[in-house]
């Protein structure tokens, strides 16, 4: 992992302290709420329904034992013992008191964290296939070009004030699990002819009331010239991004109106004029920092294959949870092993301070103290030897956190919605808890396989429902909640975003709704066929009839 | 109070900023984009200095060949959120190479001065009681940065590597 070094330390010491500064202007009445709210959101502090809330980066999803261990300790000590990880690789803790965040946010800094933009009209966390370093599909590792976003990012003297909030993530597997096409900047790995890796950049992809799947800006890009490259791009952005209409200023809009071929002219002529300046990556940096994310010291394993069979072979249940949320790891002997945070009942990504010290300890003994969060809103042990998967899984299953549900119908990405959230028109957690109590049956959701369901209590898409296989948006009718279904979405490299099923249904609903599009997958689905396979071939109709009835698809057609 | 800093001091603004219909005064002027470009012989004519304020929707594009005459560009934040005056600065001194006074006027808080510092600005109309002592402290929070902009101060990236 990366560790700070004397200037990341400072910078970081000098944030606290400015900070500090900032509340006892607003505290003194020197700095009005409107002229205060940028400056706190810069640190990560939101104003929610009932409190402040603070979110705390963690650079593309990459987290040691004894940050988790931090984690833990503020929920206790701060808030009301939990905390939330969130699609952006993040962790929100919900009741802050304004005066103490200060000291939050140097506790933090003692391990190496920070909420230094995780909000704002700037460049947020950069998020990353939460598998990066490790996955067996993997190309090359994006975290030493996450990191160097992360430092150019941090208190860019030009781009703090940008119109609207701006997103990158990476990848560089070709199975795309960061979401790129959903970024404002997407970075995508490639490898070249002599096997060095570079980047196709995608622009202009995000979600919200606007959903856009990003364009291809570029093909390749040298990692020497990423930082001039992604500074022409908000640059651009800074200049043309519009700033009459919040909910028309992220990059998507305006590289939209004007167009992905003149946004590139643009972008190509600021290019030329600064990728030879002080912005050119050298080498020595790229090495620097990539150092740190040299691989642990594996141990030369035989691969388990046949124990792990006899056990699957004994024990049903384990076998259930090995097949839906242990991944191939690229070194043979070891496994990538998901911890769900979507057991039957509980909030989507919440996690109370027991389990987050908890998963620490597991991390120490069985992963090299390296824990990840995904944007799916889970946990990842990264390096678990396979014959310790046994043992690990017993752990989880006493801490409720081996629910075999990874990727599964009931891994419901979920935002705050109403409970929490000032922009919401509906609660999305009862609605995700439903469906999770609903689907209780393991073994269906093996046989329903792949299928992503994503919940938003708003429009502003946090719950990223357009991508979903199936999508759920809150909305208000005349005072109810009502939730509108989408099909066929997707976040992954075959991005696409939802169609509309029909008429918002009320929250008594939306379980037997659910009910009657897996049935109907089932019942039409080909060999091998994941849902947003079936979705793709067969189209909304069959969908249709199936929670509307054939009357209803003629009036909703 | 407004002031205007430069070099952390406070300082007699020689320029006075002239209104779309004013009189010309004798001595230095600001004038709009819009005055400079409907009067700018006349201007030229007259003893004094000149500079041309500019809003936040006028990049220094519009006056790209007027910048060797120019003893001030003011860029406009007609509210501290709208940062494309940061982009502004920046380009008048490294597109443009501009040597001038580059001045911060409209809405600019304290908080904004450490950033306006490394785009390029200095000189600053700033509100404060005690206007030395608070550019003294914001412009010196931070004793790093992590990237290089139009300051000649050196990013993180440079002094690792010069160790």
């Amino acid at each position: 992992m990366y560790r700070y070094d004397e200037f990341d330390e400072r910078l970081v010491a000098e944030r606290v302290e400015q900070f500090r500064r900032q509340v006892g202007r607003r505290l003194r009445g020197e700095l009005s709420e409107d002229q205060f709210k940028p400056l706190r959101l810069m640190n990560g502090l939101y104003m929610q329904l009932h409190a402040y809330m603070l979110r705390v980066n963690v650079p593309y999803g990459t987290l040691s034992s004894r940050q988790m261990r931090a984690f833990a300790q503020i929920a206790r000590k701060y808030d009301r013992g939990f905390g939330h990880f969130t699609t952006r690789q993040n962790i929100q803790y919900n009741w802050i008191k304004l005066e103490e965040t200060p000291d939050i946010l140097a506790a933090l800094a003692e391990v190496e964290v920070t909420a230094i933009q995780s909000s704002g009209n700037c460049v947020r966390n950069i998020t990353a296939d939460q598998y990066a370093g490790r996955a067996k599909d993997e190309l090359a590792d994006p975290r030493v070009y996450c990191e160097l976003l992360r430092q150019y990012s941090f208190l860019h003297p030009e781009f703090s004030y940008l119109p609207r909030k701006f997103k990158i993530a990476v990848t560089g597997s070709p199975h795309d699990r960061a979401a790129v096409a959903l970024h404002d900047i997407g970075l995508r790995m490639h490898l070249n002819a002599a096997g060095q890796p570079g980047f196709e950049v995608l622009v202009g992809g995000g979600q919200g009331r606007t959903p856009f799947i990003a364009h291809t800006i570029r093909d390749w890009l040298e990692p020497a010239d990423l930082l001039s490259y992604v500074e022409a791009i908000l640059r651009i952005y800074n200049l043309h991004g519009r700033r009459d209409n919040i909910h028309k200023a992220r990059i998507k809009i305006i590289v939209n109106q004007m167009g992905i071929d003149r946004y590139r002219e643009l972008v190509d002529a600021e290019w030329e004029r600064i990728r030879d300046s002080r912005l050119k990556v050298p080498q020595a940096e790229i090495d620097r920092i990539d150092a740190y994310f040299a691989p642990p010291d594996y141990e030369s394993l035989p691969d388990a294959s046949v124990e792990l069979d006899a056990l699957q072979t004994n024990n049903p249940q384990f076998a259930r949870w090995y097949a839906s949320n242990v991944i191939e790891h690229k070194v043979p002997g070891y496994s990538i092993v998901n911890l769900s945070l979507k057991p039957p009942g509980r909030p989507p990504g919440d996690l109370d301070a027991d389990r987050m010290e908890a998963v620490a300890d597991l991390a120490d003994r069985y992963s090299f103290g390296e824990i990840r969060v995904t944007h799916r809103q889970n946990l990842v042990l990264t390096d678990v030897r396979q014959s310790d998967l046994f043992e690990v899984w017993e752990a989880l299953v006493r801490l409720d956190l081996a629910t075999p549900n990874i990727g599964k119908l009931t891994d419901i990405i979920c935002c705050p919605g109403l409970d929490y959230c000032s922009l919401a028109n509906a609660r999305s957690i009862p609605v995700a808890e439903d469906l999770s109590r609903h689907f209780l049956d393991v073994d269906k959701l093996a046989v329903v396989g792949d299928l992503t369901l994503n919940i938003s209590g708003c429009m502003n898409a946090c719950g990223h429902h357009h991508v979903g296989n199936i999508g759920i948006l809150g909305v208000d009718k005349r005072g109810q909640e009502y939730f509108q279904l989408t099909l066929g979405g997707s976040s992954d490299e075959s991005a696409s975003l939802g169609d509309r099923l029909g008429r918002a249904l009320p929250q008594a609903d939306v379980p037997a709704a659910i009910d009657a599009i897996v049935e109907t997958y089932l019942a039409v689905r080909e060999d091998g066929e994941r849902f947003l396979d079936t979705y793709r071939r067969v189209g909304i109709d069959p969908f249709k009839q199936a929670v509307y009835g054939h009357a209803a698809v003629r009036a909703v057609a | 109070m407004t002031a205007l800093l430069k070099a952390g001091r406070v300082s007699a603004d020689t320029f006075t900023t002239v209104g779309a219909d004013d009189e010309l005064p004798a001595g230095d002027i600001i004038v709009s984009l819009e005055r400079w470009r409907a009067e700018r012989e006349a201007l030229q004519q007259r003893p004094g200095k000149l500079g041309v304020r500019l809003k936040s929707d006028e990049p220094p594009a519009m006056i790209a060949d007027d910048l060797d005459i120019l003893a001030v560009v003011a860029v406009e934040f007609p509210v501290f959120r709208d940062g494309r005056g940061y982009s502004h600065a920046r380009l008048l001194r490294e597109q443009y190479g501009f040597r001038g006074e580059v001045r911060a006027v409209g809405e600019v808080l304290l908080e904004q001065l450490h950033f306006m510092v490394r785009a390029g600005f200095d000189a600053f109309e700033i509100d404060s009681d005690d206007p030395e002592r608070d550019f003294a402290v914001a412009a010196g929070e931070f004793s790093v940065w992590y990237q290089p902009a139009a300051d000649e101060r050196p990013s993180a990236l440079e002094l690792r590597l010069r160790s």
